[in-house]
Protein backbone atom coordinates (compact mmCIF):
# COMPACT_ATOMS: atom_id res chain seq x y z
CA UNK A 1 0.00 0.00 0.00
CA UNK A 2 2.73 2.58 1.26
CA UNK A 3 6.13 1.95 -0.08
CA UNK A 4 9.13 4.59 0.48
CA UNK A 5 12.52 4.26 -0.23
CA UNK A 6 16.08 6.14 0.47
CA UNK A 7 13.01 9.06 1.91
CA UNK A 8 15.43 12.51 2.54
CA UNK A 9 14.21 15.52 3.46
CA UNK A 10 16.41 18.59 3.92
CA UNK A 11 15.40 22.55 5.49
CA UNK A 12 17.84 25.02 5.99
CA UNK A 13 20.82 23.01 5.71
CA UNK A 14 19.29 20.47 8.23
CA UNK A 15 18.25 16.52 7.28
CA UNK A 16 15.12 16.07 8.78
CA UNK A 17 14.88 12.63 7.05
CA UNK A 18 18.10 11.04 6.58
CA UNK A 19 16.89 7.95 4.38
CA UNK A 20 13.72 6.23 6.11
CA UNK A 21 12.59 2.86 4.15
CA UNK A 22 9.12 1.80 5.20
CA UNK A 23 6.28 -0.66 3.63
CA UNK A 24 3.08 -0.57 4.95
CA UNK A 25 0.65 -2.94 3.66
CA UNK A 26 -3.25 -2.57 2.91
CA UNK A 27 -5.07 -2.81 5.88
CA UNK A 28 -1.90 -2.23 8.82
CA UNK A 29 -2.94 0.25 11.59
CA UNK A 30 0.78 1.57 12.54
CA UNK A 31 2.05 4.07 15.49
CA UNK A 32 4.74 6.30 14.61
CA UNK A 33 7.05 6.90 18.21
CA UNK A 34 9.80 8.68 18.44
CA UNK A 35 10.91 12.28 20.96
CA UNK A 36 10.63 15.90 19.25
CA UNK A 37 12.06 16.87 16.60
CA UNK A 38 12.28 13.05 15.36
CA UNK A 39 10.88 13.56 12.13
CA UNK A 40 7.48 11.81 12.53
CA UNK A 41 5.25 14.61 11.22
CA UNK A 42 7.55 16.10 8.68
CA UNK A 43 7.37 12.44 7.81
CA UNK A 44 3.12 12.33 7.39
CA UNK A 45 3.30 15.53 5.56
CA UNK A 46 5.07 14.25 3.08
CA UNK A 47 2.72 11.09 2.69
CA UNK A 48 0.24 13.49 2.71
CA UNK A 49 1.78 15.75 -0.11
CA UNK A 50 1.92 19.03 2.30
CA UNK A 51 5.57 18.90 1.80
CA UNK A 52 8.31 17.81 -1.26
CA UNK A 53 10.71 15.63 -0.48
CA UNK A 54 14.13 16.16 -1.02
CA UNK A 55 15.22 12.69 -2.52
CA UNK A 56 13.43 9.11 -2.42
CA UNK A 57 10.82 7.66 -3.46
CA UNK A 58 7.11 7.10 -2.47
CA UNK A 59 4.44 4.84 -4.24
CA UNK A 60 0.84 4.67 -2.65
CA UNK A 61 -1.24 1.92 -4.12
CA UNK A 62 1.36 1.87 -7.14
CA UNK A 63 1.06 5.47 -7.97
CA UNK A 64 4.32 8.24 -7.79
CA UNK A 65 3.33 10.38 -5.12
CA UNK A 66 5.61 13.05 -7.41
CA UNK A 67 3.01 12.41 -10.66
CA UNK A 68 0.49 10.93 -9.36
CA UNK A 69 -0.52 13.78 -6.28
CA UNK A 70 -3.94 13.98 -7.15
CA UNK A 71 -4.78 10.56 -7.60
CA UNK A 72 -2.82 10.08 -4.09
CA UNK A 73 -4.71 12.90 -2.69
CA UNK A 74 -7.78 10.91 -3.15
CA UNK A 75 -6.74 8.13 -0.97
CA UNK A 76 -5.80 10.23 1.97
CA UNK A 77 -7.58 11.48 5.18
CA UNK A 78 -5.24 13.74 7.20
CA UNK A 79 -6.08 14.86 10.46
CA UNK A 80 -3.10 17.19 11.91
CA UNK A 81 -2.65 19.39 15.10
CA UNK A 82 -5.18 21.95 13.73
CA UNK A 83 -8.79 21.57 13.19
CA UNK A 84 -8.43 22.57 9.43
CA UNK A 85 -12.19 24.14 10.07
CA UNK A 86 -13.44 27.11 9.11
CA UNK A 87 -14.48 29.07 12.35
CA UNK A 88 -17.63 30.66 11.20
CA UNK A 89 -18.79 27.57 9.03
CA UNK A 90 -21.15 24.70 11.07
CA UNK A 91 -20.16 21.40 11.02
CA UNK A 92 -22.54 20.74 7.99
CA UNK A 93 -21.23 23.71 6.05
CA UNK A 94 -17.50 22.71 6.70
CA UNK A 95 -18.16 18.98 5.60
CA UNK A 96 -20.14 19.91 2.98
CA UNK A 97 -17.14 22.40 1.19
CA UNK A 98 -14.46 19.43 2.08
CA UNK A 99 -16.98 16.90 0.95
CA UNK A 100 -17.95 18.79 -2.49
CA UNK A 101 -14.09 19.64 -3.20
CA UNK A 102 -13.45 15.80 -3.03
CA UNK A 103 -16.54 15.02 -5.23
CA UNK A 104 -18.31 12.96 -2.73
CA UNK A 105 -21.97 12.18 -3.82
CA UNK A 106 -25.12 12.99 -1.36
CA UNK A 107 -22.72 14.88 0.32
CA UNK A 108 -25.38 16.65 2.60
CA UNK A 109 -26.98 13.73 3.84
CA UNK A 110 -23.18 11.86 4.63
CA UNK A 111 -22.11 14.79 6.45
CA UNK A 112 -24.93 15.03 8.95
CA UNK A 113 -24.76 11.12 9.44
CA UNK A 114 -21.10 11.85 9.90
CA UNK A 115 -21.86 14.98 12.32
CA UNK A 116 -24.49 12.44 13.98
CA UNK A 117 -22.05 9.40 14.43
CA UNK A 118 -19.53 11.80 16.22
CA UNK A 119 -22.15 12.94 18.93
CA UNK A 120 -22.78 16.60 17.58
CA UNK A 121 -26.29 16.47 16.02
CA UNK A 122 -27.58 18.96 17.95
CA UNK A 123 -24.76 21.23 17.18
CA UNK A 124 -25.33 20.83 13.26
CA UNK A 125 -25.84 24.55 12.43
CA UNK A 126 -23.86 26.25 15.19
CA UNK A 127 -20.50 27.69 14.06
CA UNK A 128 -17.30 25.69 15.18
CA UNK A 129 -15.97 28.99 16.35
CA UNK A 130 -18.11 28.78 19.54
CA UNK A 131 -17.37 24.87 19.68
CA UNK A 132 -14.96 23.44 22.78
CA UNK A 133 -11.40 21.70 21.69
CA UNK A 134 -12.76 18.13 21.86
CA UNK A 135 -15.99 19.00 19.99
CA UNK A 136 -13.89 20.63 17.45
CA UNK A 137 -11.61 17.30 16.96
CA UNK A 138 -14.68 15.24 16.52
CA UNK A 139 -15.68 17.56 13.36
CA UNK A 140 -12.15 17.56 12.18
CA UNK A 141 -12.33 13.86 12.92
CA UNK A 142 -15.15 13.80 10.55
CA UNK A 143 -13.63 15.99 8.08
CA UNK A 144 -11.07 13.52 7.47
CA UNK A 145 -13.37 10.83 6.60
CA UNK A 146 -15.73 12.75 4.78
CA UNK A 147 -14.50 10.81 1.34
CA UNK A 148 -14.03 6.97 2.93
CA UNK A 149 -10.15 7.67 2.62
CA UNK A 150 -8.34 3.84 2.15
CA UNK A 151 -5.52 6.35 4.35
CA UNK A 152 -5.66 7.89 7.47
CA UNK A 153 -2.57 9.79 8.72
CA UNK A 154 -3.00 11.00 12.05
CA UNK A 155 -0.42 13.48 13.77
CA UNK A 156 -0.89 13.24 17.47
CA UNK A 157 -5.02 13.09 17.56
CA UNK A 158 -4.80 12.03 21.11
CA UNK A 159 -4.04 15.26 22.16
CA UNK A 160 -6.26 17.32 24.32
CA UNK A 161 -9.38 15.07 23.88
CA UNK A 162 -11.57 13.68 26.40
CA UNK A 163 -12.36 10.43 27.03
CA UNK A 164 -15.59 10.82 25.15
CA UNK A 165 -13.73 12.14 22.21
CA UNK A 166 -11.24 9.86 22.51
CA UNK A 167 -13.32 6.63 22.70
CA UNK A 168 -14.78 7.99 18.76
CA UNK A 169 -12.09 8.41 17.29
CA UNK A 170 -10.67 5.09 18.26
CA UNK A 171 -13.89 3.76 17.05
CA UNK A 172 -13.59 5.73 14.01
CA UNK A 173 -10.05 4.04 13.17
CA UNK A 174 -11.01 0.66 14.08
CA UNK A 175 -13.76 0.81 12.04
CA UNK A 176 -11.71 2.25 9.15
CA UNK A 177 -9.82 -0.38 9.48
CA UNK A 178 -12.39 -3.16 9.59
CA UNK A 179 -13.42 -1.77 5.84
CA UNK A 180 -9.69 -2.15 5.12
CA UNK A 181 -8.42 1.27 5.37
CA UNK A 182 -4.49 1.81 6.15
CA UNK A 183 -3.93 4.11 9.13
CA UNK A 184 -0.56 5.67 10.26
CA UNK A 185 -0.80 7.76 13.54
CA UNK A 186 1.90 10.13 14.86
CA UNK A 187 1.44 9.58 18.86
CA UNK A 188 3.22 10.35 21.95
CA UNK A 189 0.62 8.47 23.56
CA UNK A 190 1.70 4.95 23.84
CA UNK A 191 -1.83 3.52 25.90
CA UNK A 192 -3.63 4.16 22.61
CA UNK A 193 -0.98 3.73 20.50
CA UNK A 194 -0.70 -0.21 22.05
CA UNK A 195 -4.52 -0.13 22.47
CA UNK A 196 -5.74 0.29 18.52
CA UNK A 197 -2.12 -0.04 16.27
CA UNK A 198 -0.54 -3.59 15.42
CA UNK A 199 2.95 -1.78 14.43
CA UNK A 200 5.21 0.25 16.42
CA UNK A 201 7.62 2.28 14.14
CA UNK A 202 10.07 4.08 16.48
CA UNK A 203 11.80 7.27 14.35
CA UNK A 204 14.73 8.73 15.69
CA UNK A 205 17.07 12.07 14.36
CA UNK A 206 14.84 11.17 10.92
CA UNK A 207 15.83 7.55 10.71
CA UNK A 208 13.47 4.31 11.60
CA UNK A 209 15.75 2.85 14.73
CA UNK A 210 12.97 -0.02 15.24
CA UNK A 211 9.58 -1.42 13.44
CA UNK A 212 7.88 -4.10 15.34
CA UNK A 213 4.23 -5.74 15.59
CA UNK A 214 2.48 -5.98 18.71
CA UNK A 215 0.12 -7.90 19.89
CA UNK A 216 -2.59 -8.26 22.84
CA UNK A 217 -2.32 -4.43 23.78
CA UNK A 218 0.94 -5.25 25.11
CA UNK A 219 1.61 -1.44 26.70
CA UNK A 220 4.62 -2.73 28.43
CA UNK A 221 6.41 -4.54 25.60
CA UNK A 222 6.00 -0.83 23.55
CA UNK A 223 7.61 1.35 26.80
CA UNK A 224 10.53 -1.33 26.71
CA UNK A 225 11.18 -1.25 23.08
CA UNK A 226 10.63 2.54 23.23
CA UNK A 227 13.12 2.90 26.20
CA UNK A 228 15.55 0.88 25.25
CA UNK A 229 15.93 3.26 21.60
CA UNK A 230 15.57 6.57 24.06
CA UNK A 231 18.60 5.32 25.97
CA UNK A 232 20.83 8.63 26.43
CA UNK A 233 18.25 11.03 24.86
CA UNK A 234 16.78 13.34 27.02
CA UNK B 1 -12.85 20.57 -15.89
CA UNK B 2 -11.38 19.57 -12.00
CA UNK B 3 -9.26 22.77 -12.00
CA UNK B 4 -12.49 24.98 -12.68
CA UNK B 5 -14.75 23.12 -10.47
CA UNK B 6 -12.98 23.13 -7.39
CA UNK B 7 -11.65 26.94 -8.11
CA UNK B 8 -15.77 27.77 -8.44
CA UNK B 9 -15.98 26.05 -5.02
CA UNK B 10 -13.69 27.95 -3.42
CA UNK B 11 -14.83 31.04 -4.89
CA UNK B 12 -17.76 30.38 -3.25
CA UNK B 13 -16.90 29.47 -0.54
CA UNK B 14 -14.80 32.37 0.52
CA UNK B 15 -17.99 34.90 -0.95
CA UNK B 16 -20.36 32.79 1.55
CA UNK B 17 -17.66 33.25 4.26
CA UNK B 18 -17.97 36.99 3.43
CA UNK B 19 -21.43 37.26 3.28
CA UNK B 20 -21.73 35.68 6.91
CA UNK B 21 -18.70 38.04 8.24
CA UNK B 22 -18.92 40.92 6.53
CA UNK B 23 -15.00 41.63 7.10
CA UNK B 24 -13.51 42.52 3.78
CA UNK B 25 -16.27 43.99 1.39
CA UNK B 26 -17.50 46.23 4.36
CA UNK B 27 -14.24 47.62 5.43
CA UNK B 28 -13.35 47.95 0.99
CA UNK B 29 -16.75 50.24 0.84
CA UNK B 30 -16.33 52.41 3.85
CA UNK B 31 -12.63 52.78 2.33
CA UNK B 32 -14.25 53.79 -0.72
CA UNK B 33 -16.56 56.40 0.29
CA UNK B 34 -13.70 58.24 2.58
CA UNK B 35 -11.84 58.33 -0.20
CA UNK B 36 -15.09 60.11 -2.23
CA UNK B 37 -15.48 62.20 0.75
CA UNK B 38 -12.61 63.66 1.72
CA UNK B 39 -11.32 64.00 -2.59
CA UNK B 40 -15.25 65.83 -2.58
CA UNK B 41 -13.97 68.19 0.11
CA UNK B 42 -10.58 69.18 -1.33
CA UNK B 43 -11.56 69.59 -4.83
CA UNK B 44 -14.23 71.79 -5.66
CA UNK B 45 -17.02 69.88 -7.73
CA UNK B 46 -17.95 72.99 -9.83
CA UNK B 47 -14.71 73.67 -11.13
CA UNK B 48 -13.97 72.37 -14.59
CA UNK B 49 -10.58 71.17 -13.68
CA UNK B 50 -12.10 68.93 -11.17
CA UNK B 51 -12.83 66.41 -13.90
CA UNK B 52 -8.74 65.78 -14.15
CA UNK B 53 -8.99 64.57 -10.86
CA UNK B 54 -11.88 62.00 -11.05
CA UNK B 55 -9.53 59.43 -13.13
CA UNK B 56 -6.75 59.31 -10.24
CA UNK B 57 -9.65 58.61 -7.65
CA UNK B 58 -10.83 56.01 -9.20
CA UNK B 59 -8.13 54.35 -9.08
CA UNK B 60 -6.74 55.43 -5.58
CA UNK B 61 -10.03 53.65 -4.77
CA UNK B 62 -9.29 50.67 -6.90
CA UNK B 63 -5.76 50.04 -5.62
CA UNK B 64 -6.35 50.73 -2.10
CA UNK B 65 -9.12 48.89 -1.59
CA UNK B 66 -8.36 45.94 -3.60
CA UNK B 67 -5.27 45.78 -0.84
CA UNK B 68 -7.53 45.94 1.84
CA UNK B 69 -9.12 42.47 0.54
CA UNK B 70 -5.80 41.25 -0.55
CA UNK B 71 -3.85 40.75 2.23
CA UNK B 72 -6.96 39.21 4.59
CA UNK B 73 -7.55 36.21 1.12
CA UNK B 74 -5.04 34.15 2.29
CA UNK B 75 -4.46 35.22 5.99
CA UNK B 76 -7.63 34.06 6.57
CA UNK B 77 -7.14 30.40 5.62
CA UNK B 78 -4.11 30.97 8.28
CA UNK B 79 -6.47 30.09 11.02
CA UNK B 80 -6.87 26.81 11.83
CA UNK B 81 -4.46 25.72 9.11
CA UNK B 82 -7.67 25.65 6.72
CA UNK B 83 -4.77 25.98 4.19
CA UNK B 84 -3.93 22.99 4.48
CA UNK B 85 -6.57 21.15 4.51
CA UNK B 86 -6.98 22.88 0.46
CA UNK B 87 -3.28 21.57 0.28
CA UNK B 88 -4.27 17.82 0.52
CA UNK B 89 -7.53 18.09 -1.13
CA UNK B 90 -7.63 16.40 -4.50
CA UNK B 91 -6.72 19.66 -6.91
CA UNK B 92 -4.20 21.73 -8.63
CA UNK B 93 -2.31 24.39 -6.41
CA UNK B 94 -3.27 26.67 -9.49
CA UNK B 95 -6.87 25.74 -8.75
CA UNK B 96 -6.45 27.34 -5.12
CA UNK B 97 -5.09 30.17 -7.07
CA UNK B 98 -8.15 30.57 -9.64
CA UNK B 99 -10.49 30.17 -6.54
CA UNK B 100 -9.09 32.89 -5.03
CA UNK B 101 -8.59 35.49 -7.73
CA UNK B 102 -12.45 35.02 -8.46
CA UNK B 103 -13.05 35.59 -5.43
CA UNK B 104 -11.24 38.99 -4.72
CA UNK B 105 -12.38 39.96 -8.33
CA UNK B 106 -15.98 39.82 -7.28
CA UNK B 107 -15.69 41.40 -4.46
CA UNK B 108 -13.30 44.63 -6.14
CA UNK B 109 -16.61 44.29 -8.78
CA UNK B 110 -18.82 45.29 -6.63
CA UNK B 111 -16.83 47.96 -4.61
CA UNK B 112 -16.80 49.48 -7.90
CA UNK B 113 -20.08 48.96 -8.72
CA UNK B 114 -21.15 50.79 -5.58
CA UNK B 115 -18.42 53.43 -5.64
CA UNK B 116 -17.89 54.70 -8.96
CA UNK B 117 -21.24 55.72 -9.32
CA UNK B 118 -21.17 57.61 -5.69
CA UNK B 119 -17.92 59.11 -6.80
CA UNK B 120 -19.83 61.00 -9.91
CA UNK B 121 -22.81 61.36 -7.93
CA UNK B 122 -20.52 63.90 -5.31
CA UNK B 123 -18.46 65.48 -7.76
CA UNK B 124 -21.34 66.29 -10.35
CA UNK B 125 -19.92 64.38 -12.93
CA UNK B 126 -21.57 64.02 -15.95
CA UNK B 127 -20.76 61.05 -17.80
CA UNK B 128 -20.00 62.14 -21.88
CA UNK B 129 -17.49 59.33 -22.96
CA UNK B 130 -18.18 55.93 -23.71
CA UNK B 131 -19.53 53.83 -21.18
CA UNK B 132 -18.27 50.56 -22.97
CA UNK B 133 -14.77 51.72 -22.97
CA UNK B 134 -15.16 52.99 -19.75
CA UNK B 135 -16.54 49.03 -17.99
CA UNK B 136 -13.86 47.85 -20.45
CA UNK B 137 -10.62 49.58 -18.53
CA UNK B 138 -11.96 49.12 -15.29
CA UNK B 139 -12.65 45.32 -16.01
CA UNK B 140 -9.14 45.40 -17.37
CA UNK B 141 -7.11 47.13 -14.88
CA UNK B 142 -9.29 45.17 -11.97
CA UNK B 143 -8.33 42.22 -13.34
CA UNK B 144 -4.82 42.26 -14.00
CA UNK B 145 -4.29 44.24 -10.32
CA UNK B 146 -6.56 41.29 -8.51
CA UNK B 147 -4.01 38.34 -10.61
CA UNK B 148 -1.04 39.78 -9.34
CA UNK B 149 -2.00 40.80 -6.28
CA UNK B 150 -3.60 37.37 -5.43
CA UNK B 151 -0.11 35.60 -6.11
CA UNK B 152 1.50 37.70 -4.15
CA UNK B 153 -0.44 37.80 -1.00
CA UNK B 154 -0.22 34.07 -1.38
CA UNK B 155 3.70 34.91 -1.07
CA UNK B 156 3.25 37.16 1.19
CA UNK B 157 1.23 35.51 3.58
CA UNK B 158 3.76 33.26 4.99
CA UNK B 159 5.54 36.53 6.00
CA UNK B 160 5.25 37.89 9.92
CA UNK B 161 5.31 41.42 8.32
CA UNK B 162 2.80 40.59 5.40
CA UNK B 163 0.53 43.48 5.94
CA UNK B 164 3.55 45.82 4.90
CA UNK B 165 5.00 43.11 2.54
CA UNK B 166 2.16 43.00 -0.51
CA UNK B 167 1.72 46.89 -0.91
CA UNK B 168 6.06 46.66 -1.30
CA UNK B 169 5.44 43.96 -4.05
CA UNK B 170 2.82 44.84 -5.46
CA UNK B 171 3.28 48.46 -6.33
CA UNK B 172 6.41 48.25 -8.35
CA UNK B 173 4.77 45.16 -10.42
CA UNK B 174 1.35 46.77 -11.16
CA UNK B 175 3.19 50.24 -12.11
CA UNK B 176 2.67 49.42 -16.08
CA UNK B 177 -1.11 48.36 -15.58
CA UNK B 178 -1.64 51.39 -13.26
CA UNK B 179 -0.07 53.62 -15.59
CA UNK B 180 -2.06 52.25 -18.32
CA UNK B 181 -5.17 52.33 -16.67
CA UNK B 182 -5.21 55.83 -15.76
CA UNK B 183 -4.41 57.33 -18.85
CA UNK B 184 -6.88 55.22 -20.51
CA UNK B 185 -9.68 56.11 -18.21
CA UNK B 186 -8.71 60.03 -18.50
CA UNK B 187 -8.59 59.93 -21.99
CA UNK B 188 -12.21 58.26 -22.20
CA UNK B 189 -13.51 60.23 -19.15
CA UNK B 190 -12.24 63.77 -21.03
CA UNK B 191 -11.47 63.57 -24.19
CA UNK B 192 -12.85 61.29 -26.55
CA UNK B 193 -11.09 62.69 -29.18
CA UNK B 194 -7.80 60.72 -28.41
CA UNK B 195 -9.89 57.22 -28.46
CA UNK B 196 -6.85 55.86 -30.38
CA UNK B 197 -4.13 56.55 -27.71
CA UNK B 198 -6.73 55.14 -25.21
CA UNK B 199 -7.23 51.76 -27.20
CA UNK B 200 -2.94 51.53 -27.25
CA UNK B 201 -3.28 51.79 -23.12
CA UNK B 202 -5.98 49.45 -23.32
CA UNK B 203 -4.01 46.86 -25.39
CA UNK B 204 -0.75 47.10 -23.64
CA UNK B 205 -2.79 46.64 -20.34
CA UNK B 206 -4.67 43.64 -21.87
CA UNK B 207 -1.17 42.18 -22.79
CA UNK B 208 0.03 42.95 -19.08
CA UNK B 209 -3.18 41.01 -17.88
CA UNK B 210 -2.50 37.78 -20.17
CA UNK B 211 1.27 37.72 -19.59
CA UNK B 212 1.03 38.00 -15.68
CA UNK B 213 -1.93 35.28 -15.08
CA UNK B 214 -0.52 32.53 -16.80
CA UNK B 215 3.14 33.55 -15.29
CA UNK B 216 1.23 33.72 -11.63
CA UNK B 217 -0.80 30.50 -12.58
CA UNK B 218 2.31 28.56 -13.52
CA UNK B 219 4.25 29.59 -10.67
CA UNK B 220 1.69 29.24 -7.95
CA UNK B 221 2.72 25.61 -7.43
CA UNK B 222 5.81 27.02 -5.81
CA UNK B 223 4.84 29.67 -3.17
CA UNK B 224 1.85 27.25 -1.36
CA UNK B 225 4.28 24.49 -0.25
CA UNK B 226 3.70 24.38 3.78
Amino acid sequence: MIEIKKLTKQADNKLILRGVDLSIKKGETVAILGPNGAGKSTLLKVLATLIKPTSGLIKINGLDLKKDHIEIKKLLGYLPHSSLLYDHYSPLENLVFFGNIYGVNNVEQKASKLVKEVGLSFFLNEPVKNFSRGMIQRIAIARAIIHDPEILLLDEPHTGLDQGAISILNNVILSMKEKGATTLMVTHDFKQAAEICDRIIIVKNGRIVDDFKIENRNLGFVSEKYGLQMEGVS
Amino acid sequence: MNLFRTALLLAKKDLYSELKTKQILTTQIIFAGLVIVVFSFAFDPANNTTKAVIPGVIWVIIVFAGILGLNRSFISEQRNDTMQGLLVAPMESSSIYLGKFLANFAMMLVVEIVSIPFLFLLFDFKFNGSLGYFVLVIFLGSFGFIAIGTFLAALAANSKSSEMLLPLLLFPITTPILIGVVQATKIILTNMEKLSSAIAWIQLVTAYDVIFFVVCFLLIDYVLEV
